[in-house]
């Protein structure tokens, strides 16, 4: 379909199945209007939540202004505290490391704690090809996982399965994987988190190596922050004899004091809860409390091309908390395997293809996958204007511009398959500018309504599909104007 | 060029001449309007703040006098058969004295196997953040190493009001030392990753009892 | 007071009785109303699309045609969003782009004189009762640039509220987009249709007879949903609403 006016790219050729898709639908409504309300009332709940959010979007933009400096000052404090810190340009870059990492304790399998850098990576995919085993620890990884599935929501990856088929996910591979799940399991959330709880519990008291990300690391102390709630990152994080945290570099905060507006902020906006039940912060290693050996992997892959622009630099606010997600009516829709990305929803639409580039159809098309409502923006904790990025990322994709790809400064050309879009645009710019050939043009318009169909052929079909078009009235507004004087020669 | 120079030198290339006196503006950037505390509140009502919002995450909430409290520990570890209990080195021995249960030592020898074994653990805390519901824990002797509150399926904590107790989490943060491994908790472990609704009990302690202590 | 009305592109060709509802409705409130015939387009769906640099151009034609004004008054909530919210915007990505404030002071008198409907009626003209009447029972769905970017508030249903014979109901999930999206209609139809095809069940759902909203462009999609289902309820402008009075067939203007 690519070449029609309509540019039709790949969002909405993967969310056509998923919207007529009944049983995903039901889930990710039912899933996101539950929190929708929950999150509306923790953040009423806080009187200043205007002023949390704005000083969350201020250190975080401070941050990246001195992201340089933060990233040495880190580096520095993670070290004196007995931590090693590594540098990745990129994704192989990155996954080689943590593999060496892991080859050099012996080790054939890690368990990991939900990480988003990890996931966008292909960590688990690279440990594999070396041979050795992640094991995914957080209940909604672990559906994922079990069910050799993609992730579709940022905190909750298994959104789109709901529990009975989580049950059967449960019941038929588990077993593969360790131990099988209990007899005659039932589909209540409770009894399934105690099968996750006995599958995992001993994968958790042998484990030696732990792979996490962090939602924070903050740069004076060298202090790593993981938010949690099922005690499954405790477990990776202090049971284990060697740590391995791969952390995008956008992730730091200036200070510790910073830390008293995001813990409250994040738990709000992420599971509606004044605070989630765990937050473990450790600073490089311990004596005889948690991991011997802790190696902090610093992640750029795509990062510092995104930080070079000034628009779409806003994304790297990001906190993960998928507040965006759960009040996108777009994502509910079209659900978060159609944005071909670990990021999906409105933060995905703009972090993806800044993050990877827009070399590809999908990259290309997610700029355009909202209404660009606001819901997003609204309830986002650190004030990303997602409409104003997605705009832009459209310039980019329409009529091309200057981008950083790794590390280099190059010009992209606007993009195939939105020829007939820019004639068209152009054309209408042009027309608007005189309007005589506006008026000529409503005038046709008006001599032919007869003739005009309720549906288009050809492109138009995209919206005739499911909607008439308006009839179009006898005579224009300002031709009526004229005609009348304003209204004053009416006859009525 | 290695790796780190590498992103480094892309930073700076992004952000041009921003990065420099970066301790200088961090004041001026980054405006703190929120309040350090939402609500007055004595320190009696800060408590029950505590005792409610813990609640609300399905902890279970005891309040005691110092003096009963070997009796409240012996009487909530017999409740649910106890027949181990993890005591942590400064964990004050009067508080255990009427504990029927065998006492194991927080030892760095133990392994995650022979935790697995013990039902319950019994600690004190750094801190209490009432606004939240919070327990913070940092690994001081009578809280011990982080592994011993997190395998055993059953918590005590026990919280001296109004010592231990903040109301807010920028109160918190001053408090408590970065260098130390801290865990803050805030009820029994729960996941919300089944339709986004939560229910408690996963890896953690499922059964999280506070004692405030007043 | 000089006011203009700008009418939009979309209601100059497809909804000129919403312009004639605006008319009347401030006639009646005693306010004289021009209609600069230089008018086009705001430039929204160009700058919306990506193509900012062609939106350039109408921005400044609209600032020619409309800035000896001291007034803008325009019936949609989008349209008036593009002028307040993101002319300025395209005056600060021209000076990015190096090209000074140029763009930035040719765009600046009109932006603050530029008012959606609701908003000259409550805060310009200080009326919430307009002295219409309208029998019909009516659910309003706020549009999101209305909602979101202006802020409009409550002033709609304030000013629906006092029109008489008018039951105002609740619509259910009001605050979800419709699914319109400008040319988001077009580029992802799949998803636009099933947002508002939801809108249209939860409108029909409240048993009004009428969906209103303050934009033509959401009405037209939600329209065209309608009359492809054949829906007893059917779509009405708001300025429509307040137009109407007693001498009006039926309750409806025009």
């Amino acid at each position: 379909m690519s070449g029609t006016f309509v540019g039709m790219p790949a969002f909405p050729a993967a969310a056509h199945g998923a919207v007529a898709d009944r049983t995903l639908r039901a889930n990710l409504r039912h899933a996101t209007h539950t929190i929708r309300d929950k999150r509306a009332r923790a953040v009423t709940e806080l009187d200043d939540w205007a002023e949390l959010r704005e000083a969350g979007k201020q250190i975080k933009d401070h941050t990246l202004r001195h992201l340089d400096t933060y990233l040495v000052q880190l580096e520095e404090a993670v070290v004196r505290a007995g931590g090693t810190v590594h540098w990745a340009v990129d994704a192989d870059e990155a996954n080689s490391l943590v593999t060496r990492l892991v080859q050099e304790t012996g080790e054939r399998e890690v368990v990991k704690v939900k990480s988003m850098a990890t996931q966008e990576i292909g960590l688990n995919e690279a440990l594999e090809e070396a041979g050795i085993r992640a094991y995914e620890t957080d209940l909604a990884e672990l559906i994922v996982q079990l069910g050799k599935d993609r992730p579709s929501h940022i905190l909750v990856p298994a959104i789109h399965r709901n529990r009975g088929e989580i049950r059967d996910i449960f019941e038929h591979e588990m077993a593969s994987w360790g131990r099988p799940a209990p007899e005659a399991l039932a589909d209540s959330p409770a009894e399934l988190a105690e099968a996750a709880r006995l599958h995992l519990r001993e994968k958790f008291l042998r484990a030696k190596v732990g792979i996490s990300g962090a939602n924070f690391m903050v740069a004076e102390t060298g202090t790593l922050v993981i938010l949690e709630s099922e005690g499954n990152g405790r477990m990776c994080l202090t049971l284990p004899e060697t740590l391995i945290s791969v952390v995008g570099i956008e992730k730091i905060v200036p200070t510790w004091r910073d830390l008293e507006v995001f813990l409250q902020t994040l738990p709000r906006s992420s599971t509606a809860e004044r605070m989630n039940p765990y937050t473990s912060t450790w600073t490089g290693t311990s004596d005889s409390d948690g991991p011997r050996t802790f190696h902090l992997v610093l992640l750029d892959n795509g990062r510092t091309d995104t930080l070079a622009d000034e628009v779409g630099r806003q994304a790297l606010r990001c906190i993960r908390c998928s507040a965006c997600l759960n009040v996108c009516p777009v994502y509910e829709r079209a659900g978060g395997h159609a944005y071909g990305s670990v990021y999906p929803g409105p933060i995905g639409a703009i972090l993806s293809p800044q993050l990877r580039g827009m070399g590809s159809e999908i990259d290309r098309s997610l700029p355009y996958a909202s209404s660009l409502c606001g819901a997003c923006y609204e309830v986002c904790p650190v004030a990303i204007d997602i409409p104003e990025v997605l705009v832009h990322l459209r310039e980019r994709v329409a009529e091309g511009g200057e981008v950083v790809r790794n590390g280099a400064r190059i010009t992209v050309r606007p993009a195939k398959g939105h020829a007939a879009e820019r004639a068209a645009m152009r054309a209408t710019a042009w027309a608007f500018g005189r309007p005589g050939i506006l008026r000529t043009g409503q005038r046709l318009a008006s001599r032919t309504r007869r003739l005009h169909p309720r549906k288009l052929p050809g492109p138009g079909k995209a919206w005739g599909a499911s909607r008439d078009l308006p009839e179009v009235p006898q005579e224009s507004f300002r031709d009526w104007w004229a005609r009348t004087d304003g209204g004053k020669g009416e006859v009525k | 060029m290695n790796s780190r120079e590498r992103v480094l030198a892309r930073v700076r290339r992004a952000v041009g001449d921003a990065s420099d006196s970066a301790s200088s503006s961090y004041a001026q950037d980054v405006p703190r309007d929120y309040h350090e505390q939402h609500g007055a509140r004595t320190a009696a009502e800060t408590a029950d703040l505590l005792a409610e919002n813990l609640a609300e995450y399905r902890a279970l909430v005891h309040r005691a006098q110092e003096a009963d409290l070997p009796a409240l520990i012996a009487r909530l570890l017999a409740e649910r058969d106890a027949d181990s209990v993890l005591a942590p080195a400064g964990l004050p021995r009067e508080w255990l004295s009427g504990v029927a249960a065998r006492l194991v030592e927080d030892s760095p020898d133990s392994t995650p196997h022979e935790l697995d074994e013990v039902t319950a653990v019994v600690t004190g805390c750094a801190l209490a953040v009432a606004e939240t519901g919070t327990l913070v824990l940092d690994g001081s002797p009578d809280q011990g190493r982080r592994r011993i509150t997190l395998i055993p399926d059953h918590h005590i904590c026990v919280v001296r009001v109004p010592e231990q107790l903040v109301s807010s989490v920028p109160q918190a943060l001053p408090r408590l030392d970065p260098g130390r491994p801290l865990t803050w908790i805030s009820g029994p472990s729960a996941t919300s990753d089944i339709e986004l609704d939560r229910v408690e009990g996963v890896h953690g302690p499922r059964t999280l009892q506070v004692i405030l202590v007043e | 007071m000089r006011v203009a009305l700008f009418l939009t592109c979309v209601n100059d060709t497809l909804y000129p009785d919403t312009g004639r509802a605006v008319l009347k409705l401030l006639n009646r409130l005693g306010v004289e109303v021009d209609f600069p015939m230089a008018q086009t387009c705001c430039g929204q769906a160009h700058y919306n699309t990506g193509y900012r640099h062609q939106a350039e151009p109408l921005a400044r034609h609209y600032s020619d045609v409309f800035g000896e004004y001291d007034a803008i008054v325009t019936p949609s909530g989008s349209c008036a969003a593009m002028v307040r919210e993101l002319y300025p915007r395209l005056g600060e990505r021209a000076a990015a782009e190096g090209r000074g404030d140029e763009l930035s002071r040719v765009l600046a008198p009109v932006i603050p004189k530029t008012y959606e409907l609701t908003e000259f009626l409550v805060d310009v003209l200080g009326v919430v009762d307009v002295g219409a009447y309208y029998p019909h029972k009516v659910t309003y769905h706020p549009t999101c640039h209305g909602l979101r970017s202006l802020g409009l508030g409550d002033r709609p249903r304030r000013l629906l509220e006092a029109v008489k014979g008018l039951e105002l109901v609740e619509l259910p999930g009001a605050e979800e987009c419709c699914g319109f999206g400008g040319t988001f209609a077009v580029k992802n139809p799949d998803v636009s249709a099933a947002m508002g095809l939801d809108k249209v069940l939860g409108a029909e759902s409240t048993g009004a007879g009428r969906l209103c909203a303050a934009d033509n462009s959401c009405l037209m999609h939600l329209g065209g949903t309608m009359s492809r289902l054949r829906t007893e309820i059917k779509p009405v402008h708001i300025a429509e609403i307040l137009a109407s009075t007693e001498d009006d067939t039926e309750g409806d203007a025009t």
